[in-house]
């Protein structure tokens, strides 16, 4: 290959094949990643009006992005192949061109600004105050789960929110201890939950279901363990979620949860557990579990809340979530029997 | 050189050893440089291999929480502080003096000093392994998370206390650069005739002078957070976490251009030399590189969009996140301009430098998605982070060093690096880096966050992790196929003519490896490219005089006993305070000793 006549042409052919043939496949893989579909964490497919927004700019600067990388490639391959070392060629002495440096001067200016301009239209709109209907929930970062609490409707639970379709949130972000990050990606962007100021997100959501989240802050030990769930339910559903959240833990005669609501005094739990209902558990260090056994997970999103996970969980807290402050109790077979008797009683 | 006084050639009796202790020679103490850091990017890249085979799968069970966040913050620490920077703090020391025509730096003794520094820096870092834990509150130490209250042992402490000491060193470094370029130029060397490189070090020079004294009085508030009492950042007391982010970033920001710059510098030179012509645009690769500098300033609080900034902030700072992408532009469009028209020689140099402008546009373009705070705030903290920053450190700034590397061997050792199996370590290096990396875009976007140490199977983040690991693997092996490399050519005759490359810059004029005093007479510089100026005028360097007297600089161990002081006041300030007064005093003598030292 050469820089004129036929040998010009095939350098410029074989780049633009090999550019053609990167870009495709790379466009394949992104498009594989970011539309994964409703039970994942893809940053592609929002279901919020919100993050409807940022999509929008996101696609624009992705393709923005992806034609300065085809045209970098596609020449570094041309001149490469075209200005190879040959015999008894000798290399231009250019030392440079006024107007080409003012044109590929302008070329990013002009990348800037088409990326610009919408950007800052979308910061100042999701950036503003949160509309008046806006219902409120305050999510309280702590080492590692997550506390949410609806002021307005007396909910206080952990973990697992549950929130009304085609209404505005907006969630008031707090921290505990350290910085955390909220983040529930098909939602909305992230935002910090920084101790000793309050942030505030809010967004639209407009599709029922159940969004995962996950904290995006590195918070210490178990980080990677601090998980949680957003439920986007219709409005009837959400009232009927408000309810039972909202009345005391149910109280039994059974034997078998009364023995467990026993347990649950004797080894301790009270003292970092609130459970209303139960006058003796009002303890504030954990998780509120008056109605755990409404959740689909616990231990902060990493376990099923199924009776084999409740065991595990129970009788070695920190081998699952390594530093949690709940320390492993060294419960017996019985007493980890009788907790989840009592536990699975809080529906 | 005013105080540099002693023979060269003067026949010293001391052992080896010694001679390479108390060595103020530039080119020795680069060669120090060279082997220490290099040395510690092996070990950044072994801390590496263990986050990702720890990553291979979901739920993996290599290592645990713990020592996974100790390593990925240590890998981060090793590779900027002890690998990235003095691998181009050894180029900067081995060239500058060479480039410009000089004799040797401005303050060679204050230049051993800064290596000692550097070296106790560093073991003292990677010590902190055996001595508690390494720190494992990410390399950026955010409080309150690294306060007291929270990491409650030694180990940010050791993070505190070693990135200080390395500071001391990099500040030190930067000032000796900086006069130098400034000062010693050889005649006819104007500004606008420095060799580029020779720019992209002095403005990293100053960006380091700027930027590393924010940094330390940030980690000296942190220390006495930790250790005395105060409250800087903890909002308990009225502190604030989010100072902490500024004065971090303030330095962290600029400190991404000190670790590019170099390497822009680097493919400067051999993308002109290879490619047989003159660098496309001189000025403006040279004002870019300064604007870079300048806006790398205004930036910095782009990596705080998701705490909280507000609406004006954020705009601010994505407008000038945004305009940095420009200078960036030009950059890469004259580095493709002076590749126009050329004939170009493809050894190994020139692959690593040609694949530095296509590794380090897709880092720069992906930056340029982050300046939107709206995009970012799903990019931030996810692993699309961390694919854009080994695309610009490991793409842009490692791939320029092979390149320089490969580019400068047979100038410093007089022999050339295997051709062959250069050529292997790239492509190994090249497809292990992509593998690695690219994947990573696609985690980000599928929602993974950075910095866990498990994530659960099924999110559609299993076969991109796993491929992420194979390719960390084999980029591995291409660092050993470099290595063996080193080995074997370190074991071959001297072959290397003094200008291998017909290179263009004043460092092909002297023998290679150089003699002590660089040059026998110092080349007067005629033009940008002086050597092919000389050469197309038919200008031949002027002789070798009869007697030849030079005067050099002798060894000195006061910068190794000055550097023991400041290492023992950091193992006091991490043990017993009384140690540090031990310190002070040896450092004292080392400094009284220095002053008055005979100069010949």
């Amino acid at each position: 290959m050469g820089r004129s006549g036929p040998g010009r042409i095939i350098a410029i052919v074989v780049s633009l094949l090999i550019t053609a043939a990167v870009s495709a496949i790379l466009w394949y893989w992104f498009h594989e990643s970011a539309f994964l579909g409703a039970d994942f964490m893809s940053t592609f497919e929002p279901a919020s009006e919100n993050a409807q927004r940022i999509q929008d700019i996101y696609v624009l600067i992705f393709w923005l992005a992806g034609a300065v990388f085809v045209g970098v490639l596609a020449l570094t391959l041309i001149f490469s192949f075209m200005f190879r070392e040959k015999e008894g060629v000798e290399a231009k002495q250019i030392h440079g061109n006024s107007r080409l440096e003012v044109l590929w001067t302008f070329i990013p200016v002009i990348i800037v600004v088409v990326m610009a301009v919408p950007t800052f239209n979308t910061i100042i709109d999701l950036e503003a105050d949160a509309p008046d209907d806006a219902l409120e929930v305050v999510a309280r970062g702590y080492q590692w789960w997550f506390e949410f609490e609806i002021p307005e409707l007396g909910v206080v639970t952990a973990n697992e929110v549950h929130i009304p379709v085609d209404r505005p949130v907006n969630f008031r972000l707090e921290s505990a201890d350290v910085i955390h990050s909220f983040w529930v990606p098909r939602l909305m962007g992230k935002k910090d939950m920084v101790p000793g100021h309050v942030n505030q997100i809010w967004f639209t959501p407009h599709e029922v279901g159940e969004f995962r989240g996950q904290c995006a802050e590195f918070c210490g030990l178990s980080h990677a363990n601090m998980r949680f769930r957003v439920h986007v339910d219709s409005a009837a559903d959400f009232d009927t979620w408000v309810a039972a959240q909202t009345a005391d833990a149910a109280t039994s005669e059974d034997e078998a949860i009364l023995a467990g609501m026993q347990q649950f005094t004797q080894s301790g739990c009270i003292g970092c557990h609130t459970v209303r209902g139960n006058d003796l558990a009002a303890g504030v260090a954990g998780p509120d579990l008056t109605h755990v056994a409404s959740r689909g997970t616990i231990a902060s999103g990493t376990l099923a809340n199924t009776p084999e996970d409740m065991e595990r969980w129970l009788s070695d807290p920190p081998a699952v979530k390594p530093g949690s402050l709940m320390p492993n109790l060294n419960l017996s077979d019985e007493e980890i029997d009788r907790l989840m008797a009592y536990l699975d009683s809080l529906q | 050189m005013a105080t540099a006084v002693g023979t060269a050639g003067q026949v010293t009796e001391r052992s080896g050893i010694w001679e390479w202790m108390t060595t103020v020679d530039h080119k020795k103490i680069a060669i120090l440089y060279g082997i220490t850091s290099f040395f510690f990017f092996v070990v950044g890249g072994i801390e590496a291999l263990l986050v990702r085979t720890q990553l291979a799968v979901p739920n993996g069970t290599v290592i645990d929480a713990d020592l996974y966040n100790q390593l990925f913050t240590t890998h981060a620490l090793t590779m900027i502080f002890l690998a990235v920077m003095p691998l181009g703090v050894s180029f900067f020391n081995y060239f500058i003096p060479l480039q410009i025509g000089a004799r040797d730096v401005a303050f060679p003794r204050l230049n051993m000093l800064s290596y000692w520094v550097y070296l106790i820096g560093a073991v003292m870092l990677t010590a902190s392994f055996f001595l508690g834990g390494a720190p494992d509150g990410g390399w950026f130490g955010y409080a309150p998370l690294s306060d007291r209250a929270y990491s409650p042992g030694s180990q940010m402490d050791f993070y505190v206390i070693s990135l200080i000491i390395l500071g001391i060193s990099s500040l030190i470094g930067a000032l000796n650069f900086a006069v130098t370029i400034i000062n010693m130029r050889a005649p006819g060397m104007s500004m606008m005739r420095l060799p580029v490189y020779m720019w992209m070090t002095l403005i990293t020079a100053f960006l380091l002078i700027l930027s590393l004294p924010v940094l330390t009085v940030g980690l000296i508030e942190l220390y006495f957070d930790r250790n005395f009492g105060t409250h800087f950042f903890a909002p308990e007391m009225g502190g604030d976490p989010i100072l902490w982010q500024h004065i971090f970033w303030i330095f962290g920001h600029p400190e991404v251009y000190i670790l590019i710059l170099p390497s822009m510098g680097v493919i400067s030179e051999v993308i002109p030399v290879m490619s047989r012509k003159p660098l496309f645009g001189y000025a403006a690769v040279v004002f870019a590189g300064a604007a870079i500098g300048v806006l790398g300033f205004g930036v910095w609080s782009h990596h705080m969009f998701t705490t909280g900034l507000g609406t004006v902030p954020q705009v601010v700072f994505s407008a000038s996140t945004m305009a940095i992408g420009i200078p960036t532009g030009i950059k890469i469009f004259n580095w493709l301009g002076t590749m126009y028209g050329g004939n170009i020689r493809f050894n190994t140099a020139m692959y690593f430098a040609v694949s530095f402008l296509v590794l380090f546009t897709i880092g720069g373009i992906s930056g340029v998605m982050h300046a939107s705070p709206s995009v970012d705030s799903h990019q931030q903290d996810s692993y699309f982070v961390v694919a854009h920053i080994h695309y610009v450190l490991f793409g842009g700034a490692v791939m320029g060093m092979f390149s320089g590397m490969f580019y400068w061997f047979p100038k410093i050792t007089g022999r050339f690096l295997d051709e062959t199996s250069g050529k292997i370590s790239f492509w190994l290096m090249f497809i292990g880096m992509n593998a690695t990396f690219f994947p990573m875009h696609f985690l980000g976007i599928s929602g993974m966050p950075r910095r866990i140490y498990t994530y659960e199977e099924g999110l559609g983040w299993d076969t991109w992790n796993f491929v992420a690991t194979v390719g960390a693997f084999i980029l591995a092996l291409g660092v050993l196929f470099f290595i063996v490399n080193f080995f074997q050519t370190m074991r071959k005759p001297r072959t290397a003519p003094a200008d291998p490359w017909g290179g263009s810059t004043l460092e092909w004029a002297t023998t290679s490896p150089p003699p002590d005093h660089n040059f026998d007479v110092v080349p007067e510089v005629r033009d940008r490219d002086p050597l092919w100026y000389n050469r197309d005028h038919g200008i031949s360097l002027p002789a070798r005089p009869e007697h030849l007297h030079i005067h050099l600089p002798p060894p000195s161990y006061f910068p190794m006993i000055v550097a023991m002081g400041i290492g023992l006041i950091g193992v006091g300030l991490l043990s017993h305070l009384a140690l540090s007064f031990v310190g002070v005093a040896v450092l004292i003598y080392g400094i009284w000793g220095w002053s008055l030292e005979p100069t010949s």
